[in-house]
């Protein structure tokens, strides 16, 4: 690939890298704009959710996806923790000069696959080559449109005690296999990311329990930070209990030799929800009957003090701190 | 002018205004001047106000001047005498000497520390004609809860947990008799109207206590300890957890069931004769014992052994007397020492709450010693050791805090300020008017009750205190529980946030400690110990700092070495090894030359490949130029605390109390391990180890008793400090010309390594400043974080 100005070889890459794979008729048009018959839109739900992220990863393929898919599934998942159904997306891409055209096709695949997989198009969209050392190979940024059922009311600070914290399964999946993909730890294990849609085990727990206190997709900064978000917007405590936090063996084994806690690794497909104490029965069977939330657990529970904190109970009737972190997980005992 | 005063000449008369500063609230101050006054048949009065003690008399001249001499020798047991003002003031009508009720509302008594039942108080419990004879809460103005049972101010009954119990009659009588001992003793009580004692099984079944004891409940409970049982007692400033000493089965249940292996267990004798029984005692050390704050004295075991599990791996036995008159009551027939740990589960802050220890110490304790004063505030025991004839604190808590400290001369006028303390060990300060007041120890931030303990306490002593601080001062560690609260708090009461580092903070409370004036000429700090936030993000741990109260220059270090998965190296200690041997040789060389040792196989065994890819990219592994690190690796090659430490500095210490004195004393110095000092890319001096692990594999190889090892690590490692000392104070170095060095950091906890420092910096001619009234360890940081924002704003620094 070469840096250049928007010219014909910009429009032939797209015309051939962008336009073959998304194939949908707002984009095959090569508008500068996707246009939406509004009734149409209307008849999903009553209110429009918008939402943008960028995605930047190294290394760009790791086990279990690669920044197509997390382009794709990050911001399908940031509309859903509305409730929302996902429906369209842009997609912005920039690329470092001297990329190979091969290692495109091989991430603009992915994304077409995890848009055919979740439901959603990719309506509208625009690339830029940039000179050799000013971005790292390739950084996308999507947009996504989806629209919200009518009855739902999801936030940060609904959560009150009373209620429990669900999640739809193991903890840190992503982080460590970006960590053993980066690092050549020479781990045994190779975790795969858990890269994946989360709006239709959404649309199901909500099937289930319309009234979802808080949801939100724990990636980076790990369940640890989303529950801090929770306990903070909403002045409750939230406990949680360590033998219920679900965890691969090989990810909690490389935790050990790594000094790594699992509470703070990020995720690409896991989901924190508060919901009310009597639902939890009913919201845990409707998500392991869906693959993503085959591994649901209740593990912790919502109570009035310590407002804004996070307290893990261990197994020896110790009861840590869990922190929002500041930057990374840095040795703070003298 | 009164018929009284008439009689005496004249010319001998004279009049004073005299003003008492120290501790001298709350401590008896009032009536021993009253005694002493009426006895000098001096007119005037007596009052507490907003600085201390206001004195007015009135007669002849000498005995005002015997007066005061006598208030300086006779000064109550709990006072502390820093000032006393003397001015001239005009003659007037007096009547006999009085204590007035203190001026304005303003003016409130202080709250102080708890204090060890007195030798009076003691003697009456166990007189049959004394009307408190055995009465578990006997206290009088001389000793007696304090902080502990404060919850509001004034201090007075009201505000205590006192306020339940009505004084009887009697009762009555003493609290207002001036020439009683028991004058205005806030917590005064007897079997009529006071607190009981209360003995219940933790399973609630009925029991009769009269079938363990014809006396009363609290000496039925020692039977039960006799037998073998564990009891919950419901302490001072807590809930502890006690069984016989002397029995190991017992002993063993009690750590099976507190969930704490090794970690070593407090005991309790009734006198120093039992505990002479089992430990060396020196006169410094029985004083301390039988001091008003009767804290825990570490102790070199000696004669008759207790069981292992006492304190495993060690040598030295934690002591302590009776400091209630329920424990004297309790031990007066146990012939041996009994353990009394806090009464926690693991490493949880002690209960203080009836219906919390109830439910957590239920599966711990068989029974409950209980009685119905409330325990408003937890302060666990503190704990001492004297090294070389000197006091050195480990823990303070109960029986010093919240004495206020003074501070030195030229702090008089900084604002008032609150400094929060560091992440572990942590206390906090408040200074204000030239002193400093350290809270006890509230311990480990990371844990949620602690925190939560913390954060009342924080608020409950600038109430208790007035204190309106004029700054928040924080660690530079960004991830401290106490950072984060004080960026709160700040927020919260519009304060400016200052942040102080770590070892600067360290080395300013040991000048503080001891006295060193504001302006004083800068000193050689050497701050050791685990880990503190660095400049630049580093993490320090070893550190030679040009330093004041005001600022602070890093002028050598140790060798940054990797910790290997970060707080992981903190528990399992080979990792340091490990991290130090492939810093230092490199795998090939090492496997090369060690392959026989039993460390090499260990380490072989580890996923090495893991490890090396962690430290070549420095994944999760920070460079920290530790002391504590390196003692870790050092203490894990020669195979003691290898794999995991049980409790914070295990290793460490177990490799301290390994160390042989005769090879620490008369071994050949060329026999110690060889450390160097080469300077790094930035032209920073460090001590490089390479040398000292080759010595050491060597030792190990020929298989060199292990004692003989320690002790050739530490004399190493003191050798080399004192030479980084020499080159930076030598003619051309950073520090030229500077004489004084000041010791601070955990790892001068290590009493060989702080003796040893002492000893030969002395010998070359330096003054050495080491900690007096505050631990070494960050329970004395807060302390240092005050001094130095206090000296940065006077300078106007803002
Ligand atoms: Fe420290
Ligand atoms: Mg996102
Ligand atoms: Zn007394
Ligand atoms: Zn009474």
């Amino acid at each position: 690939l070469s840096h250049g100005s928007g010219g014909k070889a910009m429009r032939d890459l797209i015309a051939d890298v962008f336009v073959g794979a998304f194939d949908n008729p707002s984009l095959s048009a090569l508008e500068d704009q996707a246009v939406f018959d509004l009734k149409q839109l209307g008849t999903h739900g009553e209110r429009l959710a918008f939402t943008t992220d960028t995605y930047v990863v190294d290394p760009l393929f790791f086990p279990g996806g690669d920044i197509g898919h997390l382009a794709v599934n990050g911001t399908v998942n940031d509309l859903a923790m509305s409730g929302a159904r996902p429906l369209y997306l842009s997609c912005g891409v920039v690329l470092e000069e001297g990329l190979p055209i091969e290692t495109l096709r091989r991430v603009v695949e992915s994304m077409r696959q995890a848009a055919l997989a979740a439901g959603v198009q990719i309506v509208t969209g625009d690339t830029k080559v940039v000179e050799r050392g000013s971005a790292d190979k390739l950084f996308i940024n999507t947009a996504g449109i989806g629209v919200v059922p009518a009855g739902i009311n999801i936030s940060a600070s609904r959560a009150q005690p009373g209620d429990a914290v669900i999640i739809n399964g193991t903890l840190g999946d992503h982080g460590a296999a970006i960590l053993i993909a980066r690092g050549q730890l020479a781990l045994q294990a190779e975790v795969p990311s858990d890269c994946q849609p989360l709006h239709e085990l959404v649309a199901a727990m909500l099937r289930a329990c319309p009234d979802i206190h808080c949801l939100r997709d724990a990636t980076r900064g790990g369940l640890a930070t989303v529950l801090n978000e929770f306990a903070q917007s909403s002045q409750v405590g939230i406990r949680l209990q360590e033998q219920t936090l679900p965890l691969r063996e090989d990810v909690k084994g490389a935790c050990e030799i790594l000094g790594l806690d699992p509470l703070y690794l990020a995720n690409e497909g896991k989901l924190v929800a508060v919901v009310p104490g009597e639902a939890v029965e009913a919201v845990l069977a409707a998500m392991r009957a869906l693959p993503a939330g085959r591994d649901a657990a209740c593990v912790g529970r919502v109570v009035a003090a310590p407002r804004g904190a996070v307290i893990l109970e261990t197994g020896f009737g110790g009861e840590r701190v869990v922190d929002m972190l500041v930057g990374e997980q840095l040795p703070r005992i003298c | 002018m009164s018929p009284g005063a008439s009689l005496l000449a004249a010319d001998e008369q004279r009049a004073e205004r005299i003003r008492v500063q120290g501790l001298v609230q709350g401590v008896g101050m009032r009536p021993t001047v009253w005694r002493l006054a009426r006895a000098a048949q001096l007119c005037g009065w007596v009052r507490n106000d907003g600085e201390g003690v206001e004195i007015r008399v009135q007669g002849g001249a000498e005995a005002i001047a015997a007066f005061v001499q006598a208030l300086r020798e006779q000064a109550p047991p709990l006072a502390r005498i820093d000032r006393i003002e003397r001015q001239t003031c005009a003659l007037e009508s007096l009547p006999a000497f009085q204590i007035e009720h203190s001026g304005s509302g303003a003016v409130r008594t202080a709250v102080v520390a708890d204090a060890a039942c007195c030798e009076q108080c003691r003697a009456e419990i166990f007189d049959p004609y004394a009307r408190r004879y055995r009465y578990a809460f006997t206290n009088c103005t001389h000793c007696g809860p304090r902080l502990s049972i404060v919850a509001s101010i004034p201090y007075d009954r009201a505000g205590t947990s006192m306020r339940a119990f009505a004084l009887c009659q009697d009762c009555r009588a003493e609290y207002e008799a001036p020439d009683d001992r028991r004058f205005h003793a806030q917590p005064i009580a007897c079997h009529a109207c006071g607190p009981r004692a209360q003995l219940l099984r933790a399973d609630g079944a009925a029991f009769s206590v009269q079938a363990l004891s014809m006396l009363d409940e609290v000496d039925a409970a020692c039977t039960l300890l006799q037998r073998g049982q564990i009891l919950a007692i419901k302490g001072l400033g807590g809930y502890q957890l006690a069984c016989d000493a002397g029995n190991a089965e017992a002993l063993a249940e009690l750590r099976r069931r507190k969930r704490r292996a090794r970690k070593p267990f407090a005991l309790m004798a009734r006198d120093l004769d039992v505990i002479r029984q089992y430990a060396r005692l020196s006169d410094t050390e029985a004083a301390l014992l039988q001091s008003a704050a009767a804290p825990i004295v570490l102790l070199d075991a000696e004669g008759q052994a207790l069981p292992e599990a006492v304190a495993p791996g060690l040598r030295s036995l934690g002591f302590m007397l009776p400091n209630t008159p329920l424990h004297h009551l309790l031990l007066r027939r146990m012939a041996r020492p009994i353990v009394l740990t806090s009464g926690n589960l693991a490493d949880e802050p002690q209960c203080i709450d009836d219906e919390d220890a109830r439910a957590r110490l239920s599966g711990i304790a068989d029974y409950f010693l209980l009685h119905n004063r409330a325990i408003v505030r937890r302060v666990d025991d503190s704990v001492a050791r004297v090294v070389d004839g000197r006091v050195q604190l480990l823990r303070r808590a109960r029986g010093y805090a919240p004495n206020p400290l003074p501070l030195p001369q030229g702090f008089a006028e900084a604002a008032p300020l609150l400094a929060l303390g560091g992440e572990l060990k942590n206390s906090f300060c408040l200074l204000r008017r030239g002193e400093a007041i350290v809270s006890h120890h509230m311990g480990d931030l990371g844990e949620a009750r602690t925190q939560a303990d913390y954060r009342r306490a924080v608020g409950d002593y600038l109430q208790l205190f007035e204190h309106q601080p004029q700054a928040v001062v924080i660690d530079a560690h960004p991830e401290y529980h106490s950072s984060k609260f004080g960026h709160e708090l700040a927020e919260q009461r519009r304060l400016p946030l200052r942040r102080v580092q770590h070892h600067h903070a360290h080395i300013a409370a040991c000048l503080a400690d001891n006295g060193v004036p504001l302006n004083a000429p800068p000193v050689l700090g050497i701050a050791l110990d685990g880990l503190g936030f660095g400049d630049n993000g580093e993490i320090w741990g070893g550190e030679f700092l040009l330093a004041d109260y005001r600022s602070c220059r890093r002028l050598g270090s140790f060798k940054p070495v990797a910790m290997l998965g970060g707080e992981k190296a903190m528990v399992e200690p080979w990792r340091n090894t490990y991290a130090q041997l492939m810093a230092e040789l490199g795998w090939p060389r090492f496997a090369m030359n060690y392959a026989e040792l039993d460390l090499y196989r260990f380490l072989e065994a580890q996923p090495r490949a893991v490890f090396d890819a962690m430290l070549g990219q420095g994944l999760n592994s920070p460079p920290a130029s530790s002391c504590g690190r390196l003692f870790d690796a050092v203490a894990a090659a020669m195979g003691i605390c290898r794999e995991r430490a049980l409790y914070e500095g295990q290793a460490a210490i177990e490799l301290e109390t390994l160390v042989d004195q005769h090879t620490l004393r008369h071994e050949d110095e060329q026999l110690a391990y060889p450390f160097a000092i080469p300077r790094l890319q930035n032209g920073l001096p460090y001590i490089e180890p390479l040398a000292m692990w080759q010595a050491l594999l060597g030792d190990l190889v020929l298989g060199t008793p292990l004692p003989v090892m320690a002790a050739r690590f530490h004399k190493g490692l003191t050798q080399v400090m004192v030479r980084m000392v020499e080159k930076l104070c030598d003619s051309e170095g950073a520090a030229a010309g500077l004489r004084c060095v000041a010791l601070s950091g955990g790892v001068f906890q290590n009493r060989v390594l702080l003796s040893e420092m002492r000893r030969r910096l002395q010998a070359a001619g330096y003054t050495v400043l080491q900690h007096r009234q505050l631990p070494a360890n960050d329970g004395g940081l807060s302390l240092g974080q005050a001094v130095i924002a206090a000296a940065q704003g006077l300078a106007g620094i803002h």
